[in-house]
């Protein structure tokens, strides 16, 4: 670690030593605001701007009123955009969620091979997404992949030229990525749960399953709401994996809203509409977060660890 | 997040706190189901890996030839020197000087801002609303902004520069950091605070002789997780900078599959390349990472 000295800031003047019990502490929090509003929030207003301008990202930026708008609302390629961000938010949910908890639940236990696990099952969450775009890509490839190199026909198939097994390599790829990640925070959560809780339904006579449906779901909810959350949200800027592994194809198939905002503005130069496209991404997000955090808080005053 | 505090007063090993005597049931019964679907989903995640690992090492010619699953029967470095001849040190030292001078500001100055916070506890109705506007910056898909931030760089003459992905880099990286490290910094006993400040310490100085130690560990993974976060970035490279010099390794990687899109065991062995010093890190890291989580302030 270097440079620690701290950047001077006006306003530190402020004499720091009295016993004003917070008065001296604004000002540090300015280097985080200041970089935070120039590079977050006003190019969050800024994209707002930019959805009632055209600009064709080299030259002039003129207003144009709500052309942008127009075009994007009638585009029939907006609802398809929205509509593969839904499925692959909602496949991708589906798919990582059952898969994590039960991988957490095994990796809870305390056994040294399950310790070595975790760590081989970090590593995806080590390589860039366009490494391992990359990396399936070659893998999959229909003529010189893995499938073809086995002589498997049915692993040997044009998995990213047919739009329907796309979107299924797309699913599947995140989940690679993403669920020994996922497995991690409900081996975390799992751990947390008090063993007195199984003790007692051990000798209520509870079984495995019943314990496992009474006890370790209804406990990991908030890991679950977390996890869901994270999932869910993450799934909207899932950009760099699609980008890489079929740049949105073939066609439209896996073109999500990050990617029709990225092909409209920098690939057809666009900026106005790829702006909308952009303030609608925000809306989903925020929308999404709202609708979870409303989920997620409705009970927060009961007591998880009733019973304990 | 799995942050066990004040626990740490005996020698500080491997295992992690409470951890011993939890879980004794799965010893007892063994959870077949877990296990079959753990086992498994090992084995997906490792075919890939196993996959890039070998085919590196085989010549193009034996690539379509051999079994795509036995290793190279006699193994080349001609993969790797190829990659390195194509200028990966460059793109490497690029994504060291992205990844650090990113990181080491972003955690310094999300670290003020979370001590900032708390100390003034809700108090003063400016830090409230630069925490809320954190969190704000939690729920949105910052990708969203990239356009503006597009225009920005431009505006700024920053355009095809390292600093054009540096600061928009620092700027996505502190809302998360921030809320990681007030939650921790929150965890810190008041009666510290306040012995320091009847000992006449500055706020300043309680900052970094009584917070920043204490929340080394909060530290050391806020630091792993952005620094990854940012070694591994695509989108900030790809739209704010064009030449080739300016290139860091994911984008890079990228280019060179374009490049060289039949010869995969050079594009596997540049995948590698790529990853290599984060694999390294990791089995350095991931220790202080753990001694970092149950390292507390035991006195």
């Amino acid at each position: 670690v270097t440079a620690l000295a701290p950047p001077v800031v006006p306003g530190r003047a402020a004499p720091a030593s009295s016993g004003a019990r917070s008065g001296s502490v604004s000002w540090m929090a300015l280097p985080a605001l200041v970089v935070f509003v120039g590079f977050g929030v006003i190019p969050l207003i800024g994209v707002l701007a930019l959805s009632f301008t055209s600009w064709d990202g080299l030259g002039a930026i003129h207003p144009s009123g709500t052309q942008s708008w127009r075009s994007v609302l009638t585009d029939p390629g907006l609802p398809h955009a929205l509509w593969v961000t839904f499925e692959v938010m909602a496949l991708s949910w589906l798919v990582q969620t059952p898969i994590s908890i039960l991988i957490g639940v095994f990796l809870a236990g305390h056994q040294r091979y399950r310790e070595l696990l975790a760590v081989l099952y970090f590593v995806p969450l080590l390589l860039s997404s366009a490494a391992i775009a990359i990396t399936y890509k070659a893998l999959l490839d229909p003529n010189f992949g893995l499938g073809a190199g086995l002589h498997i026909p049915l692993l040997a198939q044009d998995w990213l030229g047919k739009s329907h097994l796309a979107l299924g390599v797309v699913i599947f790829v995140v989940s690679w990525q993403f669920i020994p990640f996922h497995s991690l925070i409900y081996q975390g959560g799992v751990r947390q749960i008090p063993r007195s809780m199984y003790e007692a339904a051990e000798i209520d006579g509870a079984g495995r399953i019943r314990r496992f449906f009474s006890i370790t779901l209804p406990q990991l909810k908030y890991t679950i709401i977390t996890s869901s959350t994270l999932i869910l949200i993450g799934s909207l800027t899932f950009f760099d994996l699609i980008f890489v592994l079929t740049a949105g194809g073939p066609g439209d198939a896996t073109r999500v809203l990050a990617l029709d905002m990225y092909k409209r503005g920098f690939q057809a130069n666009l900026m106005g509409p790829a702006s909308a496209i952009a303030v609608i991404l925000v809306l989903v997000g925020l929308g999404l977060a709202l609708l979870l955090r409303r989920l997620g808080g409705r009970d927060q005053s009961e007591s998880q660890l009733e019973g304990a | 997040m799995a942050t066990t505090v004040g626990t740490g007063t005996g020698p500080v090993t491997e295992t992690r706190a409470g951890q011993e005597p939890r879980d004794g049931r799965s010893a007892r019964h063994y959870n077949w189901l877990g296990g079959l679907v753990g086992w498994l989903w090992l084995a997906v995640v490792l075919v890939p890996i196993y996959w890039i690992i070998i085919t590196s090492f085989k010549t193009q010619s034996n690539y379509f030839t051999m079994n795509p699953l036995a290793p190279a029967t006699s193994p080349t470095l001609d993969n790797y020197r190829l990659v390195i001849a194509s200028n990966f040190t460059r793109y490497f030292i690029n994504s060291v000087v992205v990844t650090v001078g990113a990181v080491v500001p972003a955690v310094l100055a999300a670290f003020m801002a979370a001590f900032a916070i708390v100390r003034a506890g809700g108090t003063r109705w400016f830090l409230r609303s630069v925490n809320s506007l954190f969190l704000m910056g939690l729920a949105i898909p910052l990708q969203a902004t990239i356009i503006p931030v597009y225009l920005i760089i431009i505006r700024l003459h920053l355009y095809d520069t390292l600093l054009a992905i540096i600061l928009p880099s620092i700027a996505f990286a502190i809302p998360l950091s921030v809320l990681v490290l007030s939650n921790f910094i929150r965890d810190v006993p008041k009666e510290l605070f306040e012995s320091m400040r009847m000992d006449g310490a500055s706020e300043w100085g309680t900052l970094w002789h009584l917070a920043f130690p204490l929340t080394r560990p909060a530290m050391v993974t806020v630091t792993i997780y952005n620094g990854l976060t940012i070694w591994n970035g695509f989108l900030l490279p790809l739209v704010l900078t064009q030449s080739p010099d300016q290139r860091t390794l994911p984008l890079a990687l990228w280019t060179f599959q374009g490049q060289f899109s039949v010869n995969v065991p050079a594009i596997a062995a540049c995948v590698l390349l790529t990853a290599l010093p984060i694999l390294i890190l990791y089995a350095v890291g991931r220790r202080q990472l753990l001694s970092g989580l149950t390292a507390g302030f035991g006195k």
